[in-house]
Parts: C-alpha cells; structure tokens; sequence
C-alpha cells in the first residue's frame, strides 16, 4: 500500500513505516527509551531525506513518551522540579542545535556530521551498557569498588549555587541538570533522539538521583523537549512530514503498549543486554555506511 | 474529449494547412494536469498528435519525431563525496543555474542518427544536449565530473531519461509517446514539446503545458507546512500527544 508524503515528497509503503513504528515502539516500550535511535537510521536507509526523518521521528518520540509519563505520573516517580530545570536547558539545548543544524546544512556537512554523532554516541553507550550488563550477569569480573566514592560526581559537587530537589532526595546545584538538558535538547534536534539512554545513566552517575524517580523524570523531560524540536523543526527546516510522522506513530503508540507487557516478563539485565546488542548494530551499520563508498557520490540540494 | 477536440482542431485548420507549404504538428497530451494525490505513485503520460502536410499527402521517406517532457528550472547545488580521512562526506560542490526539475525525450530512432551535434544542441535534444548552465569559475574538467554525476543520479530516480525509440508513428501522419513520471517528481508547470525532424532539420514544432500539482490533502499539507508553520507544528505535536494518549488509555483498560 503506497501513500504519498507531502513533505518528504515522495511515496513509500505504508505498511512498512507502520511496522518499523511498532517495532521501535516495542523496543521502547521495553526499554524506556524514546527509540528516535532507530527510527532515524531505519528512516534514511529506507530512503527518506536525513532532514526530514530526523525531524519526523523527533513527533514520533513525543507520541511513544506520553504513555509512560502518565504511568510515571501517577506512580509519583516524577521530580517535577528537577524535570523543569532539565526542560528549560532542553529547550535551550534545541533552540541552539537547530542554529547548528542550518549552518552544517547550508554548508553541506549535516548527514557526516549525522552520521558520526550517532557512531561515537551509540558506540560508547553501548559500550558502557554492554559492559555493565554483563557484569550484572555475571559473565565479567566486577572490578573492586573505589573506596569513599561521594554519592555525586566531584565536578558536579563543585559547582556554585546549590538547590535542594526534594522528590529526589538529593541537594545538587541547578547548572549540572541544566547543563544536561541543554545537551540532550541539541541531540533531539541533531539525532532526532529523545536521549533517554544518555538521560537516565547520566542522571543516575552524574546527579545521583534515585532509581525511582529516573525514569519518569527523564520520559517527562524527552516529552517536552521532543514537542518543542517538532516546532522548532517546523518552524526553521519546515521538514516535518506530518503523514510520516502519523505513520509512524500509529505503529509506535501501540508497540509501546506492548513493549511494556513485555518488560514485565524479562530479566532486567538481560533487557539491557539486548538493548546493548542493539544499540551497537546500529552504530555499527552507521560506521559502515560512513567508511563504505556510498551508492550515491552525488547530492542535490535545492537553492 | 480531448480526441474530439483535435479532430475538430483538424477539420478546422486543414484548410489553412494546405496553403501553407510545410507540415504543421497537432500534438496532444492524454491529461492537461496531473494531480498528486496521497495514493500517487507517479503516472503515465500519453503524448500524441497528428502531422499535417501539405496537400494532405505524407511524404515518402520516413520523417521523424522527437518529444520532449520537461519540468520547472531550478538552481540547484550538486555536492560530490570524497573519502576525506576514511570517511565518505560532501568535499566538492558545483552550481547549476538552470537543471530542469525532470527532462524525458523519446524518439522514432536515436537523436544523434536524426540531428548533428550543432542542431541537437539548439533544440536541447538529448540529456547531453541539456543547458544546465554550471556557476563560472569551475573548471571545464570538474563541470563535466559533476555534469554527468547529475545526470546518472536523476536518470537512476526517473527524472530524466531518454527513450531513442520511444516515439511510434503510424502512416507517417499519427505519432503517439509514453512518458513516465515517478513520484518523486516535483510541481509545477511542465511544457511538453513535439518536433518534426526530416534530413537533419526540424521542420516544425509545438508546445503544449502539463500542470503538476499536489491535490487536496497534500496540497493543504505541503501550504500549511510552509505558511502556518507555527501551526502546522502545534498540529504534529497535539497529534502526537493524542495519539500517545489514546493507545495509553485503551491498552490499560485490557490489559
């Protein structure tokens, strides 16, 4: 079945994009990640503009979040002050990514700067996933804990003017989440990635928030910062496809639901073994294309 | 209809045809407009049409003809990939003023057996004949690198090509062409030419526009997306919102 997108300006098979929608929305419902990760790459090798599936999946991201928020929410693992420092510097984050995003655009560096974010970003988080998965495992030697390690990171600590984040528990100054929205607000607009999966790691290492309100505050924050990249992407790129995005999200909205079910059943290690494996398939299958000759030597862009 | 109406065009201007001492072309295109809907795939263009002689008698050697299918010009900038310390990325770029957006040819047999080089290129006959008039300053070994990059790229797609025997004529008087639009055409006006070609010489010539556009549904998308922005992102966002939520509420009530 094939249907014509407005933006993208071309037709695809629909039932493809509803499919690769709901896959990646079962692998976010399992994992708690935004899935953007995927959706993008899966996107381009499909054929799609890189500019316009980056800024469509960003509407996707918004679509897979919702439901877990409201779980979150009601489950009060949500720390809404923290949630909001983190926004502010996503919405920052987004504001500046997009300015950077015209430039590399303009100058014609986009996709290989595209490309060797998602390998470096992808590869070491997998990595570090990787590794700590299989040592939850028990297949890797657990090195001997560091001796008097401070709950939060010594660089954060270092910083002026402390706020007390009560839902958290925690007593941390706002410039370290703020910073780390600011972040994940340019890899939204660059990647098209909630950056969930450098969220939660980084909230839990860097921050030392508590397990229980990481998640649903990090979903909170994605939520937010994804609405505002499809703006921002509408506004300065126009290269949102609303028809791929409703594609996409028919599919991923439902595989969500079902990824949730799923986690319920699995192992937590061994989830986040798989998600591992996935995460560095993908930076792998990106690195190739990067080093590969291209089937396409040639480019057109319009003036 | 538009049968009847070359019939009655015909009937018509034969007389003034048959003082004048040179064919006359009575093209024909098998829809004025092609509209883009959420289901197009591309489509098939029938480009056909009668030639009128003198005295009503077709000559008897075998004429020749040639149509052409040709977008909107558009400036456009071709980037050329190099591997630059083992990546593949965008190293050089050319300018090119006026690339039509899409560019088919049929004819009754090869251009270059029809046309010499000289004429071919007057007409813009053939895609090597194309003025695509590349930004100064280049040098004439990288305009052609860049040239052909953007020919095999847009031949690859569908949006330009060339069919040597594309053009059937019958009894030297009817001629009929199909030309293929992919999907991924762009919109606009297209202007389809039909030239009569007899001993290295068109003889006569005629034009007549396609309008491409993009209907309903895409048309309202493509306009939003480019004059509301603002609100054509609201729309994506409460949609994706709406969407979440729903799925969220129906799933909790079975599972």
């Amino acid at each position: 079945m094939d249907i014509y997108l407005p933006i993208a300006g071309q037709s695809v098979n629909a039932l493809f994009i509803v499919l690769l929608g709901f896959l990646v929305g079962v692998l976010s419902g399992m994992f708690g990640v935004g899935g953007g990760f995927l959706t993008t790459p899966l996107l381009i090798f499909y054929g799609i503009p890189p500019t316009v599936a980056v800024a469509s999946a960003a509407t996707q991201i918004t679509g897979a979040s919702v439901s877990g928020v409201m779980v979150h929410m009601r489950r009060g693992g949500v720390d809404m002050k923290m949630g909001g420092v983190m926004i502010v510097g996503g919405l920052f984050g987004s504001i500046i990514g997009a300015g950077l995003f015209r430039l590399l655009q303009s100058s014609g560096r986009i996709d290989v700067a595209i490309g060797l974010l998602y390998v470096l970003i992808l590869g070491w988080i997998g990595v570090l996933m990787l590794t700590d998965s299989l040592k939850a495992l028990g297949y890797m030697k657990v090195a001997a804990p560091e001796q008097g390690r401070s709950r939060h990171n010594r660089w954060v600590a270092s910083l002026p003017l402390r706020w007390r984040f009560y839902s958290s528990g925690i007593y941390v100054s706002p410039v370290a989440p703020l910073a780390l929205g600011f972040l994940a607000g340019i890899l939204t607009v660059f990647l098209g990635i909630g950056g969930g999966f450098i969220l939660v790691p980084a909230m839990i290492y860097l921050l030392g928030m508590p397990a229980r309100v990481v998640v649903g505050t990090s979903l909170v924050m994605i939520l937010a910062v994804s609405a505002a990249t499809t703006m921002v992407h509408s506004i300065t790129t126009r290269a949102v496809d609303i028809v791929l995005a409703g594609l996409l999200l028919v599919g991923g909205v439902i595989g969500a639901q079902y990824g949730a079910v799923l986690t319920t059943r699995m192992k937590p290690d061994l989830l986040r073994l798989a998600l591992a494996v996935i995460i560095l398939l993908v930076a792998l299958r990106v690195a190739l294309g990067l080093a590969w000759r291209p089937d396409e030597i040639f480019s057109i862009e319009y003036l | 209809m538009n049968r009847r109406l070359a019939a009655i065009l015909l009937a018509l201007l034969a007389p003034m045809m048959i003082a004048a001492d040179k064919p006359v072309l009575v093209p024909d295109i098998s829809a004025r407009q092609v509209q883009i809907r959420y289901s197009f795939t591309g489509a098939q263009l029938l480009l056909f049409g009668a030639v009128v002689y003198p005295g009503g008698r077709p000559p008897d050697r075998q004429v020749d003809i040639a149509v052409v299918l040709r977008g909107p010009v558009q400036p456009i900038l071709v980037r050329e990939k190099q591997k630059v310390a083992g990546i593949w990325m965008n190293a050089d770029s050319d300018r090119f003023r006026s690339a039509p957006s899409f560019y088919a040819v049929a004819s009754s047999r090869p251009i270059s057996e029809l046309l010499d080089e000289r004429t071919a290129a007057i007409y813009e006959l053939g895609l090597h004949n194309l003025q695509l008039s590349p930004g100064g300053g280049a040098l004439p070994e990288k305009e052609r690198r860049f040239e052909a990059g953007l020919l095999d790229l847009r031949s690859r797609h569908g949006l330009y090509s060339e069919n040597p025997h594309g053009v059937e004529i019958n009894g030297g008087v009817l001629y009929r062409a199909v030309i293929t639009i992919p999907s991924q055409v762009p919109v606009g006006t297209y202007t389809a030419e039909t030239f009569l070609i007899d001993r290295n010489k068109v003889i006569a010539a005629a034009t007549r526009d396609i309008q491409i556009n993009k209907s309903g549904f895409e048309r309202y998308v493509a306009l939003a997306a480019r004059r509301n922005r603002v609100l054509y992102g609201l729309t994506c966002v409460l949609l994706s919102l709406g969407l979440g939520w729903a799925a969220a509420a129906v799933f909790r009530r079975r599972f």
